[in-house]
């Protein structure tokens, strides 16, 4: 409290400043029209106050030319505001830079698990570089909760059922806030906590230092052949089940005849509801029977990481 | 004013007394078995009041709890509930039925030279089932509460949330029958019962308005309704509707939610637009600038509004080409609401403009609505809802519209109405200052919190962080000046009652039909059914009518 009364939130990536470039236009063009209405309404009022009792005003039924312009140039505007929003939306949900570092995200209540791809975890509390575009992949164990960090200007609610993904590039090391920003029942007001922008050689220190357990491709590894997995798809082919070296990230031609990219909701899919999209050339109803409350979130995170790692190795090769 | 003793009911003193509404009989029973429109609009007025301060109750409570950034005075579990049944008491049970049922149902037949609305038995049930859902809701509220905010986000309330989330939903189902019956009695009694001469372009913009209000309601209701009983089912029976782990999908309510919700915002909105016509109109002496713009615009609201409700799930993962369409339809539908705005203020030009209450309340709607308005664009900009959603900017804009806008509209109406309901006057004063306080604390508390949203503090979050309290404290300081501003009128008009001078029947000067009968009105209102011969608001046509231009 001590610095007063906070007028504007501090802005530390590269969407941030140019979400408050439109900002500041909404802000214009309604300072200007809320002039226009008060000003006008006060004049009119005060010049046109009743003087006598018996004072008949003019007929006057409205004017066609004038309704025209003041829908007209109302329209305009609100295009302009559409176009800029839409574009900075699009960038923001949708053009993800291809070298984006991952980060998996599990919300769940009321608490913000992360984990790293070296497999570093923390709660409530993300660590990132400064100048390198990261990207969330994220995912909840309950209900709806929404991910915001205010001075990135960026949020996106994590539906249970899918994959949420967003993408920033900090600007500017600091602590910044971090809010589950979409009700989720009783403690959604401390399922809070904070970014920290690093440089990029302290950031690497910090994700070296502490309890590193295993990789995130590790501990999918080891989930893939605890659930069992591997003894269907085994890497050579061989098994009940197609091999998934390579799988990720391909189009996959399904026995209905279409043809879907292997992404993260696809993986998910096909391990918490096989049946939905069976594999061309596998017999349907498929054998492969559904892990539905035998694995968590964060456990498909891992085994997409490990099923990633596969694709990677392979393309390397 | 001097209280000489007056006859009760009958305006001038030492008149014989004559029959009206309230005074052809007494007792609960003939209040209880009415079908008179006039009787139903005051027990409406009765119900919708006890909803409105169980509501203002609830707002106190979350305003003093937020005054500090810890939780200090209620825990989480009970701040939820607060602002869960702060939500449903006010919108569900306050603003929806507000100004349609108690002026709607009053008016509506006087203005069109009607003796009651076309179904007046089915007019009193909507009142009966209106009490039935409250009696659900208010047990709800009584046993327990129920906590999933007013939107009742599934999966949450269909699975994970331990309140009473299916007696709640039973009541808010109930209650949306009286909506709908309402609208359908209104849409008819606005088809059929037109007085010979009243064309549709001479209806006055308050039954235009409830015209466009009565068609959302009977098209958008029995949606919000199944879907709530959607999750009362998945509650009660686990069928997989919502929760993905039944194998539902979370976003279906909230499309279902808000393809009602939407245009129920207008269903609070567009009823006050008409109010805020009249008292322009009268308060000028004028005709409403633009009439027939005024009018349609009202339709095209009622019409592009069911188009836009996924302006609600910009974040939610939606693809982002619905999101696009959705903004680019809000962006249209916020042309409709400016387009009103400007005739309303061109109204005032050349006009005869004095400042009575009703004027005074009906200008600070026009304010106020600017602002939310212009405010819900920020919203409907994509880039910046992605910042702007679930924060406190969402709830500035929308009590800007809704307390502001509709809230305003409402009391210019009870100020407008009063003497034609109750044959009384308040003391003028007093009501000015009262609307000058209201306004003032209205703008203290919502107006921070347009920064606060823009800063990033979330909604429905009972602690926050240090920096944002002194912003919080504003807001409740404001708060409270508003609750003394809306204690005001409540006192002197219960005082009017008693005290009140007689009002006579026109005591604004007004056109219309409904200030053609005596006040407060006979219980068939029109002795001879009016003729009508000219437009709305024809001012010019004789400046002191005692009585309209009627046979
Ligand atoms: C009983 C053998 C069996 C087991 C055990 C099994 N699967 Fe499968 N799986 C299959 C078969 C057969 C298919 C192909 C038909 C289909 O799409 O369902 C398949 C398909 C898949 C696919 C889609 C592959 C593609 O090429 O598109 C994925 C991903 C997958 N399984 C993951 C897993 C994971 C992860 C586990 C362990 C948690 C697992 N499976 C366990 C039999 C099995
Ligand atoms: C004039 C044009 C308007 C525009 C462009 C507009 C736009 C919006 C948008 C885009 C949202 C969603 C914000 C979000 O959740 O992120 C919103 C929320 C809301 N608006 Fe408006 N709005 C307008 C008028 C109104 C009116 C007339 C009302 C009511 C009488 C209203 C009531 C609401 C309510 C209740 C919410 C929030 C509901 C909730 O999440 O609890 N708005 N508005
Ligand atoms: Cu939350
Ligand atoms: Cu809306």
């Amino acid at each position: 409290m001590d610095q007063g009364i906070p007028l504007f939130p501090e802005a530390a990536s590269t969407m941030a400043g140019k979400v408050d470039a439109l900002y500041f236009f909404l802000v214009a063009v309604a300072v200007f029209f809320a002039a226009l209405i008060f000003i006008s309404l006060t004049v009119f009022a005060l010049k046109y106050r009743r003087r006598s009792e018996t004072e008949v005003p003019p007929s006057i039924h409205g004017s066609t030319p004038l309704e025209i312009a003041w829908s007209v140039i109302p329209l305009g505007l609100v295009m302009i505001m559409f176009a800029w929003g839409a574009k900075l939306y699009f960038d923001a949900y949708n053009e993800v830079p291809p070298d984006a570092e991952e980060v998996y995200v599990v919300g769940k209540q009321w608490m913000w698990h992360i984990q790293h791809a070296n497999g570093r975890r923390e709660i409530n509390e993300l660590h990132v570089p400064v100048g390198r575009p990261i990207k969330l992949i994220m995912a909840s164990e309950d209900v709806i909760h929404s991910f915001y960090i205010p001075a990135f200007r960026l949020k996106k609610d994590v539906v249970p059922g899918r994959y949420a993904t967003i993408w920033f590039q900090a600007t500017k090391p600091g602590r910044y806030h971090l809010f589950c920003a979409e009700y989720c029942g009783t403690g959604h007001s401390k399922m809070k906590g904070w970014v920290t922008v690093m440089e990029p050689a302290e950031y690497q220190a910090w994700l070296s230092g502490g309890v590193v357990g295993e990789s995130m491709e590790a501990a999918g590894e080891r989930l893939f052949n605890q659930l069992g997995c591997n003894t269907c798809h085994r890497a050579d082919g061989t098994g009940r089940g197609p091999s998934l070296v390579g799988v990720f990230g391909k189009p996959v031609r399904l026995l209905s005849g279409e043809t879907v990219i292997a992404d993260e909701a696809y993986i998910r899919e096909s391990i918490l509801n096989p049946n939905a999209k069976i594999v061309a050339g596998y017999p349907s109803p498929t054998i492969m029977s559904t892990y539905q409350g035998q694995i968590s979130e964060r456990g498909i995170l891992q085994i997409i990481a490990y099923l990633k790692s596969l694709s990677k190795e392979e393309r390397s090769q | 004013m001097d209280a000489t003793p007056i006859n009760a009911h009958s305006g001038t003193p030492g008149e014989p007394i004559r029959a009206n509404y309230l005074n052809v009989n007494y007792g609960l029973k003939s209040w209880l078995l009415t079908t008179d429109h006039k009787r139903i609009g005051i027990l409406y007025l009765i119900s919708i009041t006890i909803f409105f301060a169980l509501g203002g109750i609830f707002a106190a409570l979350i305003r003093l709890e937020l005054m500090t950034p810890e939780g200090d005075v209620v825990s989480s579990e009970m701040y939820n509930k607060l602002f869960t049944m702060h939500g449903v008491a006010m919108i569900f049970f306050f603003l929806i039925p507000s100004i349609p049922a108690v002026f709607g149902n009053f008016l509506i037949p006087m203005m069109i030279g009607a003796r009651d609305v076309a179904f007046p038995r089915l007019n009193l049930m909507s009142w009966y089932i209106y009490s039935i859902g409250g009696v659900f809701t208010f047990a709800a509220m009584a046993l327990g509460g129920v906590d999933t905010g007013w939107t009742f986000y599934a999966p949450y309330s269909s699975t994970y949330s331990n309140s009473n989330v299916a007696l709640t939903a039973v009541g808010i189902f109930i209650l949306g029958f009286s909506s709908i019956l309402t609208g359908l009695n209104f849409i008819v009694t606005i088809h059929k019962m037109r007085a010979p001469g009243l064309t549709w372009f001479r209806l006055p913009l308050f039954v235009w308005a409830h015209y466009a209000t009565s068609l959302i309601q009977i098209l958008g209701t029995p949606v919000v309704a199944i879907s709530i009983v959607l999750v009362a089912l998945e509650r009660l029976l686990k069928l997989g509707i919502f929760d993905p782990k039944l194998g539902g999908d979370p976003l279906l309510f909230q499309h279902l939610f808000w393809f009602y919700s939407h245009p129920a915002v207008y269903i609070m909105i567009l009823p006050s637009m008409g109010v805020v016509s009249e008292v322009i109109a009268c308060f000028s002496r004028k005709r409403v600038f633009g009439y027939p713009f005024i009018a349609f615009s009202s339709l095209a609201i009622a019409v592009l509004g069911f188009l836009v409700w996924g302006h609600h799930m910009f974040t939610s993962g939606q693809s982002v080409y619905a999101g696009m369409i959705f903004s680019v339809l809000t962006m249209l539908v916020a042309i409709p609401s400016a387009v009103k705005v400007f005739n309303w203020t061109a109204t005032l030009y050349k006009g005869s403009v004095s400042y009575q209450a009703p004027m005074l309340y009906a200008l600070g709607f026009i304010g106020l609505f600017t602002i939310g308005g212009l405010t819900g664009l920020f919203l409907a900009t994509l880039a910046t809802d992605v910042h702007l959603h679930d924060t406190y900017f969402v709830v500035a804009h929308f009590h800007y519209i809704m307390v502001g806008g509709a809230i305003m509209g409402y009391m210019a109406a009870m100020h407008f109405w009063w003497p034609k309901m109750t044959g009384r006057l308040y003391p003028e004063g007093w009501a000015k200052f009262a609307a000058l306080v209201i306004f003032v604390g209205f703008n203290l508390t919502f107006f921070p919190q347009f920064v606060l949203g823009y800063l990033g503090m979330p909604r429905r979050y009972h602690v926050y962080p240090p920096e944002f309290q002194v912003l919080n404290v504003m807001s409740t300081a404001g708060a409270s000046i508003l609750a003394v501003g809306y204690i005001i009128p409540l006192i002197y008009l219960l005082w009017s009652l008693k005290y009140g001078p007689a009002a006579g029947a026109n005591p604004w000067q007004a056109k219309g039909l409904e200030w053609t009968t005596p006040s407060p009105p006979p219980p068939h209102n029109f002795e001879r059914t009016p003729v009508v011969t000219e437009e709305a608001y024809a001012y010019e046509s004789k400046p002191y009518p005692e009585e309209a231009e009627v046979v």
